[in-house]
């Protein structure tokens, strides 16, 4: 932590000559007697991204953000302000600002500077730097060529790396100081293909909090390729999906966006205190069959979704959501927590300085279970097998979430036959887990690539889960 | 509690020529660096964002945001690169990364700034720049009174989750080193609410909006309040449906999604890399003979109103639908020269596209559609452009002989784009226009509802 935070002095403070005394200076304005809490956050990001197209390295880009975000907290009130230009007057603009949700009066001062705890689950390191740019654009072309190696009927290659360095300062009211340096890369592979006439597309893709050098380890970068074109190629043989409700085999992996949607929203602490969620109020309930467990896990090495402390500086942790289908808890960032009266758990995030921060998820998955995965298909007298899938979404009010295969097969008697065209699937997020009858062994993190919206602000998560069998789902294709 | 956010009307005004010449120091700077072209976009916007609930503020959030970002072009190589500073430093350095990008990249020969003949020459005032001097304790109590009335609604109403009033303004300038300069400044005002309901079944959520570039033409806050809460309330109660094959009316909010699809299917960036459904349908029968779809750029006060598009290409009227046929498609100058054609100024999208409306209001439409589905919410992601296919979960309500029956949820509403389009059989005079597309309802011939 002590790096991170001497990283982050230089980074952030060092350039505007801003210093300790400073941030008193900003705390001095910020704290008035009905302020609960305050923090500012400083950051820095630099990131990057590269495209090939057409076998050319179409584009590339780079951009630095910085900024600091003043927020002060009264009651259930909450006052924000930020500024891109991190010098004291704007810091201090800020804090006026912030504060003028509180009632006026003397304020307080601050306690003396505590360092933060934190875990360290990755390297302080700029993945920009992790590949000369030669590096980066020959990997692009690798992958290029993989895809266009594996099959004549890809007809488009579409190749992104991006990768991101992110420093982050925070100070809070009560005299902690936080420094976070978080690595972030990823790598996505689209393809196109055409067979008389018929277009289909497929895409993969893999990232983390670490270097570029890991795409370069064994074959990762050109395993996505050829996982790119499988997919595609399946799609070009794909039918009309079915339309109804029927038993439902999602695969392990990344259809563990079905928790994030299902689930993992509804389970935010502020829903939850405003009793707008459709889980407000449910702790202890049974919301899932006893093959459930499930748990948002901050604190895996690497992983894209994984963050050593979260924006408001608390170490992240690995929260129990489901125990055997018994609602446990539910994700916490500082406010919530305190209006709730409960210990927050870690999930304080926000998508950058501009912007507030909210309890959000980390990586959420389900723990592994008792069945064979063959045997979850075998199973299965008529449905659908989905493996791959794009995004999704809730309602947290009314509980319905949908979200969207885009790889999946038919079961019929036991076995998975022909492929069907990529369809949504949706739910009522409170059932859905009751009715998981089957969860396999065989539980496995995506690869990387998630993304979560959440009014508006985007942070990168993970999901997983184990084969699994939900009974009834309702399956949104064309042929019913 | 009383500073007054919304600027007065001079301060950004006087602020084009500041931004105008650090974007000339940047295409200076490219030029210095071995750029053969460049072009800058230099922008700040200021914002005040409100939000109310159980009669007391939540949150007040002070905006404001910079940003300034070139591409260099190496002969007909490229590089982008962007940063929220603007000091000389920090200039040097933007330009520096791009153009190092642009020693990567590869020989493109579609690859340039706009052509020079298409560039605007005339900036008309669209009438886009409403200051609003709104203080925080001003916008609170209009928050305060959607809520209110969204409280007012219906008894059923438990509560908000928020209510809502924004105001903001942005001032961008876009030069090139054609000597192309022009700048674009407006206002954005916002109220909104989101309302709860609640019965012995559980909760629902909806909400209402009020969008505009001048204050004096949002919807009352009683007006958005009432209309949240009304429709939180109507979705009380919600069945699911069987599966089956029928008519289909989305509301004009759902329905410019749809046509959202469609503008993104005759986008150049997806035509010319074979991604679209509707590849070399130009001319051809797309709906039908009654849909006529037209572009006005130069509307006063429209939200999606510019004199030129984000590489200053001057933006006109287009027909882009005529008769049901496919007139036009929106190309920006890069796919333009991939497709051997022009520059029709859509680079950055499309700027306030209206469907012609029919004359049956929605009520009308009910009538027309008999028994059928009214879409109210959509949710995931829309319709795979490359195949046309389209599968989306949905809300609304079920309509039997012509008038709503009850609230319907957890469904799916599927079909091909292809083919809603082609049977796409009326389009309703309830206009909505808080958008970049205005449409009304459209009631779309069959699709796919996929239920219990």
């Amino acid at each position: 932590m002590t790096e991170s935070l001497d990283i982050a002095r230089q980074t952030l403070l060092a350039p505007a000559g801003m210093d300790d005394a400073a941030l008193e200076q900003a705390f001095d304005r910020l704290l008035a007697p009905s302020v609960d809490a305050a923090d500012l956050y400083f950051q820095c990001t630099r990131s990057e991204s590269w495209a090939l197209e057409d076998g050319m390295i179409k584009q590339g880009s780079h951009s630095i953000d910085q900024g600091v975000g003043v927020r002060a907290i009264s009651g259930e009130k909450t006052g924000f302000a930020y500024s891109d230009d991190i010098v004291l007057p704007a810091l201090l603009e800020a804090s006026g600002a912030a504060r003028a949700i509180a009632r006026s009066g003397q304020s307080r001062s601050l306690q003396a500077w505590q360092r933060g705890r934190g875990l360290k689950l990755y390297p302080p390191l700029d993945p920009v730097e992790s590949l000369t740019d030669q590096e980066k654009v020959d990997l692009l072309r690798r992958v290029d060529a993989e895809a266009r190696r594996a099959d004549p009927r890809v007809e488009q290659v579409f190749v992104n790396l991006s990768g991101s360095h992110d420093v982050v300062l925070i100070a809070d009211g009560e005299g902690r100081l936080n420094a976070d340096v978080r690595p972030l890369v990823r790598l996505n592979v689209r393809v196109q293909v055409e067979h008389k006439g018929r277009r289909e597309s497929g895409s993969a893709g893999a990232g983390g909090r670490h270097a570029y050098s890991r795409f370069l380890d064994g074959d990762r970068a050109l395993d996505l390729a050829r996982e790119a074109v499988r997919q595609a190629l399946v799609n070009l043989e794909a039918d009309e999906a079915p339309a109804g409700t029927m038993p439902v085999v999602l695969g392990a992996g990344w259809p563990g966006i079905l928790l994030h949607e299902a689930i993992g929203h509804g389970l935010e602490g502020d829903f939850n205190r405003k009793g707008s969620s459709a889980f407000a109020g449910r702790l202890g309930d049974r919301v899932a069959s006893e093959y459930c467990t499930v748990v948002d896990d901050g604190t895996l090495a690497d992983r894209r979704g994984s963050l050593s402390l979260d924006d408001e500086g608390e170490p992240t942790q690995c929260t129990t959501l489901i125990e055997n289908g018994i609602l446990k808890g539910y994700m916490q960032d500082r406010m919530n927590a305190r209006l709730m009266g409960v210990a927050a758990t870690g999930n304080g995030r926000r998508q950058s300085y501009a912007h507030l921060p909210m309890p959000r998820m980390t990586n959420t998955y389900m723990l592994a279970g008792p069945h064979d995965p063959e045997e979850i298909v075998r199973s299965v007298d008529r449905g659908l097998y989905a493996v791959n899938f794009g995004g999704g979404q809730v309602d947290i009010t009314s509980g319905k979430f949908v979200f969207s295969a885009s790889e999946a097969y038919l079961i019929e008697n036991g076995k998975v036959t022909r492929p069907v065209k990529g369809a949504t699937l949706i739910g009522n997020g409170p059932d859905v887990l009751t009715r998981v009858s089957m969860v396999g062994t065989d539980m496995e993190l995506d690869s990387g690539i998630g993304t979560c919206g959440k009014d508006g602000q985007l942070v990168p998560v993970g999901v997983g889960q184990p084969t699994l069998k939900i009974d009834a789902l309702t399956v949104g294709g064309t042929r019913g | 509690m009383n500073e007054v956010v919304g600027l007065s009307n001079g301060s950004l005004l006087a602020d084009e020529q500041s931004l105008i010449r650090i974007g000339q120091q940047v295409l200076e700077e490219a030029r210095r660096q071995g750029a053969t072209a460049a072009e800058a976009s230099v922008s700040v916007g200021t914002g005040l964002s409100v939000s109310v609930r159980r009669g007391e503020v939540d949150t007040l959030e002070h905006e404001r945001d910079r940003s300034l970002a070139v591409v260099v072009y190496m002969g007909q190589r490229t590089g982008a690169a962007s940063s929220a500073d603007f000091s000389p430093e920090s200039l040097r350095a933007t330009v520096a990364a791009a153009c190092s990008i642009a020693r990567y990249t590869s020989e493109d020969p579609a690859r340039g700034l706009a052509d020079p003949s298409l560039l605007a020459t005339e900036f008309p005032d669209l009438d886009l720049y409403h200051p609003w001097a709104l203080s925080a304790d001003e916008a609170i109590d209009l928050a305060l009174a959607a809520e209110a009335a969204a409280r007012d609604a219906d008894p059923r109403i438990s509560d908000c989750d928020s209510a809502t009033v924004s105001s903001g303004e942005g001032l961008r300038v876009y030069l090139n080193s054609h000597g192309f300069v022009g700048s674009r400044r407006g206002t954005r005002h916002g109220l909104s609410c989101v309302a709860i309901a609640r019965d012995h079944a559980g909760m629902q959520r909806d909400y209402w909006f009020s969008v505009a570039r001048s204050a004096d033409e949002l919807e009352a806050p009683e007006e958005v309040g009432r209309r949240a809460g009304e429709r939180a309330a109507g979705r009380l109660g919600s069945r699911r449906l069987g599966t089956r094959h029928v008519p289909v009316l989305y509301t004009p909010m759902m329905a410019r999604g749809v046509i959202g699809q469609f503008l993104g299917a005759i986008s150049g960036n997806n035509l010319y890399r074979k991604s679209s459904f509707l590849l070399d349908r130009l001319g051809d029968q797309v709906f039908p003979s009654h849909v006529q779809m037209q572009e006005h750029p130069h509307r006063p006060r429209g939200l999606a109103s510019a004199a030129f598009d984000d590489e200053g290409v001057a933006t006109r009227d287009w027909t882009v639908v005529e008769d049901g046929r496919l007139q036009t498609y929106l190309l920006d100058s890069y796919a333009a020269r991939r497709l051997g054609r022009q520059s029709t100024g859509h680079a950055g999208g499309v700027h306030n596209l209206e469907l012609q409306s029919g004359d049956q209001d929605f009520n009308q439409l009910l009538q027309t559609m008999g028994s059928g589905l009214v879409v109210t919410e959509l949710m995931g992601q829309g319709g795979n452009l490359v195949t046309g296919d389209y599968s989306r979960g949905a809300a609304g309500f079920w309509v039997e002989n012509g008038e709503m029956a009850y609230p319907v949820e957890e469904i799916t509403v599927a079909g091909n784009l292809k083919d809603m389009f082609a049977g796409l059989q009326a389009v309703g005079a309830d206009r909505d226009q808080r958008g970049s597309i205005i449409t009304g309802s459209l009631l779309f011939e069959s699709m796919t509802v996929a239920g219990e």
